[in-house]
């Protein structure tokens, strides 16, 4: 029963293997360990509870591969040609909170496309041929990362809020504290840490005061971090429109055509977010021409904020209700963390083949 | 027989016994002092088995033993399934222990995880490294920490002197567990106010892993003594 189901996933990978070959894209291998370094310098600690860590004597921590993201990334940027289209199937493993029943290891088939000609035809490249290999029968999810984070770029306040906000994107709920914290007018916390009273004098007696020096952090770090504080507390709040917009945007559940029309009046109060929205204009357009019926495709503005860190664009997911049968999205910033100087507008996904066989039949 | 495990040395083991005794259970231990075998007077059927704290998670969560006593930090931290695996029969009121986030005295703009979180940010960009963080309780460090929203930090592994990690140069903070704060004192350490990840204290555990048939009346008699409605399995 276990051989034949997973026969059945075999084929079922391989038949969706074939359709990305045929949609354009060149079949790549990646390695299954990967150097644990890369992957908790761009995940944090967090990935050591969603990722298997085993270790090597000479060559340290290494990662039983998550996703494959990373490995084609680190690919393409050293030696890829522009543009690119590649297809990869094979296992990932999976730690999964204790008590789960989800699987911890699964095959994913991916298709990703590397292409700085036009995003959004990319992106609806991407989806369309996702949407015409799985069932018609799934839910699908999409969302726009981009949307949050030219709002948040855009708002009237300090580049040091903004960083601290951008920096939290993707942790919604420390983001909204953040942003709580941000919007009022007596910010207790900077009060008592900021010293406001102390001249350079005071500050260095309460540092001696304090009692031994210890540790790498160094005196200079802590007057800078206390400069910092003290200018931000003549920061004026994030003004109650500019929050809204920051709101709206965070609970924004429509399809995407009803979603545009309400970005355009959240345009008027943050104007940076222009751009992200005539992106998200000519995706629509995009995905119309690939005959996407995007009157009735639904539209998340927190979707993509959780468990999918690198994306920074569009995302989107196909799921039965329990399970994510396939999801993928744009990961641009990514290519530059990964790049070593050089970058390139990335979008792409996965499939999971084993979500939709049951025992050894497809359903 | 119904196994009772508990702490093997020291201050932990002393507790609980004279927790036990005062409910007119008497341990002792048999044969020398360094003999890990012992033995219960009081009720029949129960048999002592002496093993280390940090054991007896396992145990309990095995089976092996039916009862057991330890912190409920150590259960957290071994058994991520510890809901499912065993009960809690009752807290003991002593070996308070709190797993606690400490960074320099001299910190002095840091108070709360929120200050760390910035402080984490702001170490990376100077050292290029993440903020460690000596600890050996990992598993409950990343939780709390996940669930604050603290990013760009690193956990680094210390089994023993974790306080004395920062003044190496091995750490920048550390998480561990604390009772009286006197040795964080003493390496110029200080706790932040909302950085208690755990209060925990000496408990005693049933396991619902542990073949309870044929035990009935060792566990009425043993829960009439102890004043326990059930062991609720």
């Amino acid at each position: 029963m276990q051989n034949e189901r997973r026969a059945a996933i075999r084929s079922e990978a391989k038949r969706i293997e074939k359709y990305f070959i045929d949609s354009g894209a060149l079949l790549i291998e990646a390695d299954s360990l990967l150097s644990a370094e890369t992957l908790l310098d761009l995940y944090g600690e967090d990935i050591r509870s969603r990722a298997y860590v085993t270790n090597d004597p000479v060559m340290g921590e290494r990662m039983m591969r998550p996703d494959f993201t990373v490995p084609i990334v680190e690919r393409h940027m050293s030696e890829g040609a522009e543009p690119a289209r590649y297809t990869y199937n094979g296992p990932v493993w999976r730690m999964q909170d204790a008590g789960s029943k989800r699987e911890t290891e699964f095959i994913q088939v991916g298709f990703e496309v590397f292409d700085r000609s036009n995003p959004a035809k990319s992106d609806a490249e991407v989806f369309s041929i996702f949407n015409d290999i799985l069932p018609n029968n799934l839910q699908t999810s999409t969302g726009d990362v981009g949307l949050l984070l030219t709002a948040v770029i855009g708002l009237k306040t300090t580049d040091l809020r903004k960083a601290a906000l951008m920096r939290h994107l993707w942790r919604p709920k420390r983001f909204q504290s953040l942003m709580e914290l941000f919007s009022k007018i007596n910010n207790k916390n900077n009060k008592k840490n900021s010293y406001s009273k102390h001249s350079d004098k005071g500050l260095q007696k309460a540092i001696k005061d304090a009692g031994k020096f210890i540790g790498l952090r160094s005196e200079n770090e802590i007057y800078s971090r206390i400069s910092a504080l003290r200018h931000d507390a003549k920061t004026s709040p994030i003004s109650i429109e500019e929050a809204s917009v920051i709101n709206k945007i965070l609970n924004l559940k429509a399809t995407a055509s009803e979603a545009l029309l309400v970005f355009e009046e959240f345009e008027k109060i943050i104007p940076n977010m222009a751009k992200a929205i005539s992106g998200f204009e000519a995706r629509l357009e995009a995905l119309n021409k690939r005959n996407v019926n995007v009157d009735k495709l639904p539209f998340e503005g927190s979707y993509g904020l959780t468990s999918m860190e690198y994306y920074d664009g569009f995302v989107f997911s196909f799921s039965d209700g329990d399970t994510i049968i396939a999801s993928g999205g744009r990961y641009d910033a990514l290519t530059a963390v990964l790049g070593a100087g050089r970058e390139i507008p990335a979008v792409g996904g996965v499939i999971r083949p084993d979500a939709f066989i049951r025992g050894g039949e497809k359903c | 027989m119904l196994k009772l495990g508990v702490p093997s040395k020291g201050r932990l083991q002393k507790d609980t016994i004279s927790w036990f005794e005062k409910r007119g259970l008497l341990l002792k231990r048999t044969g020398s002092e360094r003999e890990y075998t012992g033995s219960i007077s009081g009720v029949s059927g129960i048999e002592l088995v002496l093993l280390s704290a940090g054991e007896i998670p396992k145990e309990l969560a095995k089976g092996r033993i039916h009862l057991g006593v330890t912190g409920t930090d150590l259960i957290y931290e071994k058994l991520p399934l510890h809901q499912t695996q065993i009960h809690i029969v009752e807290e003991m009121g002593f070996g308070f222990a709190d797993l606690i986030i400490a960074v320099p005295n001299v910190w002095i703009d840091v108070n709360s995880l929120h200050d760390l979180d910035a402080v984490a940010a702001q170490f990376r960009h100077e050292h290029g490294f993440r903020l460690r963080i000596a600890t050996k309780y990992h598993n409950l460090v990343r939780k709390g920490l996940r669930n604050f929203g603290v990013a760009d930090y690193q956990l680094v592994d210390s089994q023993g002197a974790t306080e004395g990690t920062v003044a190496n140069l091995t750490a920048e903070a550390i998480a561990d567990i604390t009772s009286s704060g006197a040795t964080l004192k003493a390496n110029h350490l200080k706790m932040l106010s909302d950085g208690i990840l755990l209060k925990s204290q000496a408990s005693v555990f049933a396991s619902k892993n542990a073949d309870w048939s044929g035990l009935d009346s060792q566990k009425n008699d043993l829960c009439k003594k102890m004043g326990w409605k059930d062991l609720i399995l």
